[in-house]
């Protein structure tokens, strides 16, 4: 046998841990290798911020629609054909306004109603994001480059259990008369997280 | 378990690295690890709380210098050698090296023998509870008072769905707390909502 005792000492790379449970799981008939190609073009091309962007156009320009997401977010956006995990049985949505800011987060590892507002983006499963913005949301947000002024009030969502949050960003000023279609896209991920508000573009 | 994932508040840790329109994945691999981990859920190889909590269980300094996606790689790899899909060694023949894993769980519990319905505007506190096993209560949460705000459907009950123990699904309360109260004199204002089972409450 070569010299297999040094072979396990070296941790192998990421690479070559995904391609040996991939390979596994393949050998049997579990069909890994399908579900990478299902799964990551899901990921990539179908669970994305567009999504979130035309909730928050509608809920922009239908105030009946508005008053149901408010009220049931899960069921609010079925009508707009997007689905939800199963284990994903609450969708609550954050409203702000010109004295409040809602931002989501999640302390104890990353969750997100990902199939709505998107994959979170690095920084959002970073220790530091996790670790800083229960307790220096202020500051924490100014870094991000939102400037908050002294009377608008912070309201941190820690997601800690399966209900997901999606916040609902103001309407800008500057965009009265737009279509849906042109609203859905000036409304970016980030917003969605409450780390940024919206101008007109 | 009081284990480094439960990261909200503590101190030390520098900005942000936010670059705007900043993207989940970086490199093939994450795309593969993050569809491998969902695959397995989907086809009952594991739930999400065992999931969440075999990343709760590795290594600290492992979990510290690992990127988001190393860490769902590891749950993975643990649960399907800790569940018999895969041997250790086989996984480590194919890749070639040796394969970190997570640390063996400790035991789980069941739903708190009492428990009570709370409504919009009651008081409440969270007890102080410590367990060896999985659960998702922060720990700046501990034994602080909040207000409810709502109540959530009923899900799987973490502290038991992690590890196997027969469990009834209970509500989350939406519970506001506000910041200075969770950190005194050493936060800024704001008001914090987290999800909290059930079973973690007591009238305040």
């Amino acid at each position: 046998m070569p010299d297999t005792n040094r072979a396990v000492q070296r941790t192998a790379s990421v690479e070559a841990r995904v391609d040996a449970i991939q390979a596994a799981l393949d050998e049997r008939g579990l069909k890994a290798s399908e579900a990478v190609e299902e799964l990551g073009h899901l990921a990539q091309e179908k669970w994305i911020p567009e999504n979130g962007a035309r909730v928050v156009a509608r809920a922009w320009v239908d105030p009946e629609f508005r008053k149901r997401l408010l009220a049931n977010g899960r069921a609010a956006v079925a009508d707009l054909g997007l689905a939800m995990p199963k284990h994903h049985r609450h969708l609550v949505v954050l409203e702000n306004t010109p004295k409040v800011q809602n931002v989501i987060c999640c302390t104890l590892c990353s969750c997100t109603a990902f199939t709505i507002i998107g994959l979170p983006p690095d920084w959002y499963k970073d220790l530091e994001y996790r670790s800083r913005v229960v307790r220096e949301s202020r500051t924490v947000l100014r870094e991000m480059g939102l400037d908050l002024p002294a009377d608008v009030e912070i309201r941190v969502w820690d997601t800690t259990a399966d209900t997901r949050y999606m916040v609902l960003p103001e309407r800008p000023a500057g965009t009265e008369g737009w279509s849906q279609e042109r609203l859905a896209s000036i409304v970016t991920r980030d917003s969605l997280i409450g780390v940024a508000r919206l101008e007109a573009r | 378990m009081d284990g480094i994932h439960d990261m909200g508040g503590r101190q030390g840790f520098g900005r942000v690295r936010f670059t705007q329109g900043a993207t989940a994945f970086h490199a093939p691999w994450e795309v593969r690890a993050n569809a491998l981990y969902a695959h397995a859920v989907r086809i009952g190889l594991f739930n999400m709380d065992e999931y969440r909590h075999a990343i709760e269980r590795m290594d600290p300094r492992h979990y510290l210098t690992a990127s988001y996606y190393e860490r769902s790689l590891t749950s993975l790899l643990t649960l399907c050698v800790e569940k018999g899909v895969v041997p250790r060694e086989e996984l480590e023949r194919r890749a070639g090296g040796s394969v970190p894993l997570a640390s063996a769980s400790a035991p789980g519990r069941g739903n708190a023998s009492s428990r009570e319905r709370f409504k919009p505007g009651d008081s409440v506190r969270v007890k102080l509870d410590s367990v060896p096993g999985h659960i998702r209560m922060p720990g700046y949460i501990r034994g602080k008072t909040g207000v409810v705000v709502s109540e959530s459907p009923a899900y799987p009950f973490p502290d038991a769905h992690a590890h196997g123990v027969a469990s009834e699904d209970e509500p989350t309360y939406d519970v506001r707390f506000r910041s200075e109260e969770l950190w005194p004199g050493s936060s800024e204002p704001a008001l914090v909502h987290v999800g909290v089972f059930q079973s973690y409450l007591e009238r305040a």
